[in-house]
């Protein structure tokens, strides 16, 4: 696929109404929710904490790979089920019902803005507690890290095609009398299709990334190593086996490779006859070998045709038939005063979420200490902002030039894709190995890091740009002879400034999760750290010590709302009313 | 209503009766903003009826109030006596978007509207192959709505709505979206089918704003008047079936329709003339249709020409323009607004300053028109005025499009100020700025 899905711009466009520049008490309320609801999680885990016996030994033998392979690629399977389930019943609720989007929708953006690995932090005691002793729960904590790096971004896009399903076909289905169950199925569903999938794809590379790191994490004294590829790595690493790696990255190429074409390509091929444009599209549809061998064949047609006809019959159960409530009922429940019911409960809760907060945070840290933490805050900005502009020097150009050669384009941008995919950490070791060999400083030379997965989305998204870039302006241009800088400035980059906000949005929000990881390296024994928030967590969950993984969870969620809202909700506004083509 | 027309006229039981019913949408600042006054309506059945309206004069309101798609603010629908209260059994609707399914197949999307009335599949099957045969689409049962032309689409869309067995079909602009000469196929099929008594239902009802067509096919003409939407008049037609648009009569009760929407002495249709006296009456707070000076200039020049030399018959310049009301009507008022012409009785006749218009150059034009704006049109004058009295010389947009929102809807007083917006920078009265939403007297650079 080569271009963004149109309905991954149209879903930030139409945010913009929605948000709101300035962050509001509104915003500091849902904040304190937040980390309040994963501090109380992670006090009752740790009061229950117990170790866990039995860990399964790990090898390191190319040959268990497979098996881990599989083992991996299965967590990814749940957590992509999980997060669909949420998102359909998140994001239908959020529609449905005035009040309960006044809380969803901006809680959506704070838990976006907390790092995977805080909620991987927080909840792993818990999931431990819930199965003693047994790997199960171990199992749980990893689906869960997967699914926090999916469901936010599934769940926004799923929300905006609720918000702007066409007013003729919901006409429609209420005209026919569909019911809302069926109506669910047959109208509101198909039409989030498309942006669903591929916002599920583009999480994708998030989630490998945490699935590799969720599978050998230590949380104070519970080290947990779940039979994986990201267990594989991590005992390649503690034993300085280069040459497991190299297998590891092995298998993992060939596991994306294989969901790549097996899963997402099939399904964005398919989902593009839920489009809604009823003219024909411009260039090539989609295409998958997979989806056409299914269509064609008739054996897979007979093993899809009972899951099929399974789906047909739920979808159509009749749920209509509830009766209104009364009247007085419903005039009560939709009365400015049972709204400030509503708010006056939602204040008092945030009060209390932000009371227990500082009072656990407090009991361990002071005031020093939490400037230092802001100071740390500020040294990943730092680091995320330069990084940001230097893969945007690299990969615009590049991407431009490739982008406006449709022979290169092919080529480069599944490479691109894939890249984005990949989860690179696996390829940390080897960076490592070269600065402790040359003596490089690890504040500077670790933070290039946090930016090796994320800054290919900045250059697919300038290649979907430049090769949507209209034929007729790049002649109109040639013909007026525009060359040189001015054609840069006043033909190319206006025109790919929109996907090029859409990528580096997701570049920098990637970057921000990666801190916790990229901050802070082993191998072996060696241990190279760069001063920053993203190591302060990291070290804080190692030591177990949780007022300190909330506090700077807490920190880096209001660096990186405040970091959007700054830099690039305006970029994007700019961008979508002022340089869209259509 | 008009009893005398009912009593000769050849019609059924009454299937559908509309009392009163009035219909608001608040704006938020308080006083609402009304859209249907007092709508009295008998719906009897083996009869078509035309809603016939201007945009925005309501009649597509009271068709969504009619198909359960919207509850009025105040009066009583009644459907084969009883309350309406949400979407009915009975009552299909066919849409001008068409509103298919894209995802389903045409059989499908015609499939799905028996699904709620607990029709076995086998059923659904057999009744869907006859309303797609029916309507002369059989063949492409298997198709997508995307492999289908527009006319095709809209097939389905009366096919969806038949299969159901409706005893009254809505139809909101349904050709509306088809090329004419589609347009023209699929509304002679339909009226031959309803000639000929194969559809399988009782009345239509039919929303339109290309008054041929309502003559064309209906038996009975409902004219709205806009603001507020309420009933202006009903007419009778009495035309056989098949009627031929080149029929003196039939031309004849076109004109006398247009006539009686371009009536400036029609009490009923007074508040939606925008004539001179009532920009005087009315003064900033009157509301103006966003069209192109490019096509006021085009209508001003045809007028001028031969064989119009000035004076035009509304329908006749309709055809050679190939215009809907819709989109002549805000055309012709705007350049009544300025003086540039004025419509009276279904004729459009060019002013002194009209003529003034064609005849100059570009230059004389910008000028000529910046006079009528600033004597005629109030928002317009107020503007300049504003920003004439400023010692910066700017004004933001907010300064001006509240004092219209304190009596129009936000929809409407934007439109209006995207109107002075584009007449204004035309005749180089100001300038405005889109990112900082600003009018300045500075020429831009």
């Amino acid at each position: 696929m080569a271009t963004v899905h149109p309905l991954l711009a149209v879903r930030l466009l139409d945010m913009r109404k929605s948000w709101r520049f300035v962050p509001s008490v509104w915003d500091a309320l849902i904040f304190a929710l937040v980390i309040g609801g994963l501090a109380l999680i992670a006090i009752g885990g740790h009061e229950t904490l117990q170790p866990l016996a039995h860990s399964p030994a790990i090898s390191l033998d190319p040959r268990v790979l497979p098996n881990y392979a599989l083992r991996t690629t299965l967590r990814m399977l749940a957590a992509i089920i999980c997060s669909t389930l949420f998102t359909f019943a998140y994001g239908a609720l959020a529609v449905k019902s005035r009040r309960a989007e006044q809380v969803l929708i901006p809680l959506l953006d704070i838990l976006q803005s907390v790092p995977v690995f805080s909620f991987l932090s927080f909840t792993i005691t818990f999931f431990l507690a819930l199965f003693p002793g047994q790997v199960f729960g171990a199992e749980l904590a990893s689906i869960f890290a997967i699914f926090t790096a999916q469901a936010w971004n599934m769940t926004f896009s799923f929300y905006q095609s609720l918000k702007t399903v066409p007013r003729d076909l919901s006409d429609v289905s209420d005209s026919l009398r569909l019911g809302p169950w069926r109506r669910f199925w047959v109208l509101e569903v198909p039409f989030a299709a498309p942006g669903l999938i591929w916002n599920a794809m583009m999480s994708m590379s998030g989630a490998w990334f945490f699935v590799v790191i969720s599978e050998a994490v230590t949380v104070g004294h519970v080290s947990i190593a779940l039979p994986g590829i990201g267990s594989y790595v991590g005992l390649a690493i503690a034993r300085q086996n280069l040459g497991a790696i190299g297998w590891a990255i092995l298998a993992m190429g060939l596991v994306i490779l294989a969901y790549d074409q097996l899963l997402f390509r099939p399904l964005v091929a398919w989902s593009e006859k839920f489009t809604v444009e009823l003219s024909s599209r411009q260039g090539a549809p989609p295409q998958s070998w997979v989806l056409n061998f299914i269509q064609r064949a008739q054996l897979a047609r007979r093993i899809w045709m009972p899951f099929a006809n399974v789906a047909g019959v739920l979808t159509r159960v009749h749920v209509g038939g509830v009766r209104p409530p009364p009247r007085r009922l419903v005039q009560a429940w939709s009365s400015r005063g049972a709204d400030y019911v509503w708010y006056t409960v939602l204040a008092l809760l945030g009060v209390w979420a932000a009371w227990r907060v500082v009072a656990f945070v407090g009991r361990e840290v002071g005031p020093a200490e939490v400037l230092a933490v802001i100071g740390l805050g500020g040294l990943t900005l730092v680091r995320v902002l330069v990084l940001i502009v230097l893969a945007s020097l690299i990969w615009v150009p590049i991407g431009i030039l490739v982008g406006l050669r449709p022979r290169w384009t092919q080529a480069v941008q599944p490479v691109a894709q894939f890249m984005a995919a990949f989860p690179n950490n696996l390829f940390f070791p080897v960076v490592v190995v070269g600065i402790v060999h040359f003596h490089l400083a690890p504040d500077v030379w670790l933070s290039p890091l946090m930016i090796l997965g994320t800054q290919w989305y900045i250059l697919f998204n300038v290649i979907a740009g430049a090769s949507a870039f209209p034929n007729d302006l790049r002649e109109a241009a040639s013909s007026f002879g525009v060359k040189g800088w001015s054609w840069w400035r006043k033909v190319m980059l206006p025109g790919i400034f929109p996907y090029y906000v859409t990528g580096a949005i997701t570049a920098s929000g990637g970057a921000w999760n990666a801190s916790t990881i990229a901050e802070l390296v082993n191998w072996g024994h060696t241990r190279l750290v760069a001063r920053g928030l993203g190591a302060f967590i990291f070290q804080s969950t190692e030591r177990g010590d949780f007022p300190r993984v909330v506090l700077g969870t807490a920190v880096m969620s209001l660096f990186v709302v405040l970091f959007n809202r700054v830099l690039w909700r305006p970029l994007f506004n700019y961008a979508a009313k002022r340089l869209r083509m259509d | 209503m008009t009893d005398l027309a009912v009593a000769e006229a050849p019609t059924g039981r009454s299937l559908l009766e509309i009392s009163h019913v009035r219909q608001s949408y608040s704006k938020g600042s308080g006083n609402d903003l009304l859209v249907l006054e007092d709508i009295n309506l008998d719906l009897r059945g083996n009869e078509i009826v035309g809603l016939l309206g201007r945009s925005g004069s309501g009649k597509s309101s009271l068709l969504r109030i009619i198909a359960g798609l919207a509850r009025p603010v105040a009066g009583e629908l009644r459907w084969r006596g009883r309350p309406v209260t949400g979407p009915s059994q009975g009552i299909a609707m066919v849409f001008q978007s068409f509103a298919l399914f894209p995802w389903l197949t045409v059989l499908e999307n015609v499939e799905i509207g028996l699904e709620p009335l607990g029709v076995p599949a086998a059923e659904r099957r057999s009744r869907s192959v006859a309303a797609i045969d029916l309507i002369g689409l059989d063949g492409y049962e298997s198709a997508y709505p995307r492999e289908l032309s527009g006319g095709m689409r809209q097939r389905v869309g009366f096919a969806r709505a038949l299969v159901v067995h409706p005893e009254l079909l809505l139809m909101d602009e349904p050709f509306s979206a088809l090329d004419v000469l589609t347009a023209e196929t699929l509304r002679t099929d339909l009226v031959e089918l309803w000639q000929e008594k194969k559809l399988p239902l009782s009345s239509i009802l039919l929303v339109t704003h290309n008054i041929e067509e309502a003559v064309l096919m209906c038996d009975r003409i409902i004219i709205f008047a806009s603001n507020p939407g309420r009933i202006a008049h009903e007419i009778r037609v009495e035309l056989a079936h098949p009627r031929d648009r080149g029929e003196p009569a039939f031309r004849q009760l076109v004109d006398d329709i247009y006539g009686r929407m371009t009536n400036p002495s029609d009490p009923k249709l007074k508040a939606e003339q925008p004539t001179p006296d009532s920009a005087a009456s009315q003064g900033v707070g009157m509301g103006l249709a966003s069209v192109s000076t490019n096509l006021l200039a085009g209508l001003m020049e045809e007028l001028a020409k031969p064989p119009f030399n000035g004076r035009a018959d509304l329908p006749e310049i309709a055809d050679d323009l190939q215009m809907e009301i819709d989109e002549l009507f805000p055309l012709a008022e705007s350049l009544q607004l300025m003086r540039f012409a004025e419509v009276a009785h279904g004729d459009i006749t060019l002013s002194d300053a009209g003529r003034q218009f064609v005849d100059g150059d570009s230059d004389t034009r910008k000028r000529l028109f910046g006079r009528q704006l600033v004597a005629h049109v109030p928002i317009v004058a107020l503007i300049r005025r504003v920003l004439d009295e400023r010692p910066t010389h700017t004004a933001p947009y907010r300064r001006f499009s509240e004092q219209l929102e304190d009596v129009m809807s936000e929809d409407y007083a934007d439109e209006t100020m995207d109107a002075a917006i584009s007449w204004g920078r035309y005749a180089e009265l100001f300038s405005y700025d889109e990112q900082s939403r600003a009018f300045s007297l500075e020429n831009p650079e």
